[in-house]
């Protein structure tokens, strides 16, 4: 990006990125999203996370397996670019509550996930998610997570 | 104290790279701290930390939680992980999690936390998980 414009605020990127779909200057602009290497990618007509496998992402050495917490923070930013994308929301979302269930050990490799919006109120939202890696049938997590939606 | 604070050096690589420390440690309980930084940061308008963090600092302290309440290293995995944000929290402060485990059968063991800044009382989060001992 060109550093002589002023850069957008986060709720004009959202709107340009929507339209755009150039989700990689969204991800970017979040500086968690870019230390853990998650991206939202279009594929075969949906909207998927996913969390590019880097060693630091280990949280057992000896298996070794993903760091439970990196599975968290996917399923968590997924739901939360679900909402920037899909809803009307230009502010990031606040997370009330989240319960996440560790179904598998994760691998040494890039996980993806999906979030589906289950209910959208005028102030809340229930989002829930599922990450897997080499087979989608067999998710390695999920989450329901409750959001709070800024005024718009 | 030492041989806990391993998991917390590049033995367990997440915890290294997102900067936890293992503050304290009693029978069944790890204080275990976030420091604040830049790279952590989940909503660049507010500069406050991604709970996507907050959720890995909650599972590095109920995990030591766990294994001091057992006593011993044993490999483990988590269950399930519920958190509840009570407030919003202040950016540029770190983020401290108290961990109990507060009961513990052979093979699951249960535990609860508190995150706070500084003040007990007054609570970022609060959060439950089930752990799981690996068969050995």
């Amino acid at each position: 990006m060109s550093d002589t414009q002023s850069s957008p605020t986060l709720a004009e990127l959202v709107l340009q990125v929507r339209k755009s779909r150039e989700y990689g200057r969204l991800t970017d602009a979040i500086p968690y999203a870019r230390f853990m290497g998650i991206g939202v990618e279009h594929l075969a007509g949906e909207m998927l996370c996913r969390m590019t496998y880097t060693p630091k992402l280990i949280g057992n050495s000896f298996l070794p397996a993903l760091h439970g917490g990196t599975l968290g923070a996917l399923l968590e930013c997924s739901a939360i670019f679900e909402l920037l994308l899909q809803t009307e929301t230009q502010r990031v979302p606040k997370v009330i509550s989240l319960t996440v269930d560790f179904l598998r050990s994760g691998k040494a490799q890039d996980t993806f996930a999906r979030a589906f919006i289950t209910r959208q109120g005028r102030r809340v939202a229930n989002v829930r998610v599922e990450a897997w890696q080499d087979d989608r049938t067999r998710p390695i997590a999920s989450a329901n997570a409750l959001f709070l939606l800024a005024e718009p | 104290m030492e041989r806990c604070s391993l998991f917390y050096t590049d033995i367990v690589p997440h915890n290294h790279a997102l900067g936890l420390k293992l503050l304290d440690i009693g029978p069944a309980e790890a204080v275990v701290e976030l420091p604040y930084a830049d790279f952590l940061v989940g909503n660049p308008e507010t500069g406050v930390i991604a709970g996507g963090a907050v959720t890995t600092l909650i599972d590095a302290a109920c995990g030591s939680a766990v294994i001091l309440r057992f006593g011993r290293f044993l490999p483990l995995v988590t269950l399930d992980l519920r958190i509840d944000y009570l407030r919003p929290a202040r950016p540029g402060a770190s983020l401290t999690a108290v961990a109990e485990c507060y009961r513990a059968t052979r093979q699951v063991a249960f535990v609860r936390a508190l995150v706070h800044q500084g003040d007990k009382s007054n609570p970022v989060a609060s959060a439950q998980g089930t752990f799981m001992r690996l068969e050995e």
